[in-house]
């Protein structure tokens, strides 16, 4: 039988907007490594940035007192990236953005981060902690996207 | 820790004839930016502004909340009969700008030549 091997890399960053770009550099050289081409690790990027920006905004609140923990599993053909925070999860998704209703102020032009998080990966789970924080989001990029 | 948004603006001419403003981006558009972004574009003078191209050239990172100044850009430049289009985009952004839907209000173009001999 064989057996899967993972690695980990943990990186904890403090409650700061900006400080996304070190977890959006972590998960770049994870998933280069692993072999992802380059626009697949541009997109992950993307999204590490703006599951560390709710992190930082809505989950910790801007309270730089916490920080944000960053989780980057690397499997045979896929790459996991939990984003955690203490904050207590979403309660629902928001609607997807309509740039219509943007453009007619109908709707606030803010408000597409969880939109481009689940564009961009293949996965994406968002789970609120069982004691009230310790909330992440879950994200998963396939080495190859036919392989399920 | 984001690098600070930097932008001035730039009067050319179209191959057509046409006066343009072309707003130039450097660093990360973001929360932060919106001096940069939204301020540097309030200051032009709207009268005499129809053409306003946005340089993203040398922009290294855009997150959501700056494709928001972006589109708060687009909401006042069509309340003015401003058309607004923009090029520099890395192939990634050009996607992500896409997707959020804002090819439907901006045209994108892959560089200043392209975008100047559209307009």
């Amino acid at each position: 039988m064989t057996e899967s091997k993972s690695t980990t890399v943990e990186v904890r960053l403090p409650t700061r907007m900006g400080y996304e770009k070190v977890a959006m550099s972590t998960a770049a050289s994870v998933a280069k490594l692993m072999g992802f081409p380059e626009d697949r690790v541009e997109d992950l990027k993307t999204a590490v940035a703006e599951a560390c920006i709710n992190a930082i905004e809505h989950g910790n609140r801007l309270n730089e007192k916490l920080s944000v923990g960053v989780v980057l599993s690397a499997g045979a053909d896929s790459l996991e990236v939990k984003v955690i925070d203490d904050g207590t999860g979403i309660s629902k998704q928001p609607p997807r953005p309509d740039i219509d209703r943007k453009m007619h102020g109908e709707e606030d032009a803010r408000g597409m981060g969880m939109f481009l998080i689940q564009a961009l990966v293949d996965e994406a789970e968002w789970v609120a902690g069982s004691d009230g924080k310790s909330s992440y989001v879950r994200l998963v990029i396939k080495l190859d996207k036919n392989s399920d | 820790m984001q690098s600070e948004t930097k932008s001035h603006v730039d009067r050319v001419t179209s191959p057509s004839g046409f006066p343009v403003a072309v707003l130039r981006f450097e660093g990360d558009i973001a929360s932060t930016s919106k001096d940069a972004v939204l301020g540097t574009y309030q200051g032009l003078p709207k009268e005499s502004t129809k053409l306003i191209l946005l340089d993203f050239t040398r922009v290294d990172y855009i997150n959501s909340s700056g494709i928001a100044l972006v589109i708060q850009l687009l909401i006042e430049a069509s309340h003015t009969g401003q058309t607004v289009c923009a090029f520099g985009l890395s192939p990634h952004f050009t996607k992500v700008f896409t997707m959020v839907g804002i090819t439907k209000y901006s045209r994108l173009y892959p560089n200043e030549a392209e975008a100047l001999a559209a307009l």
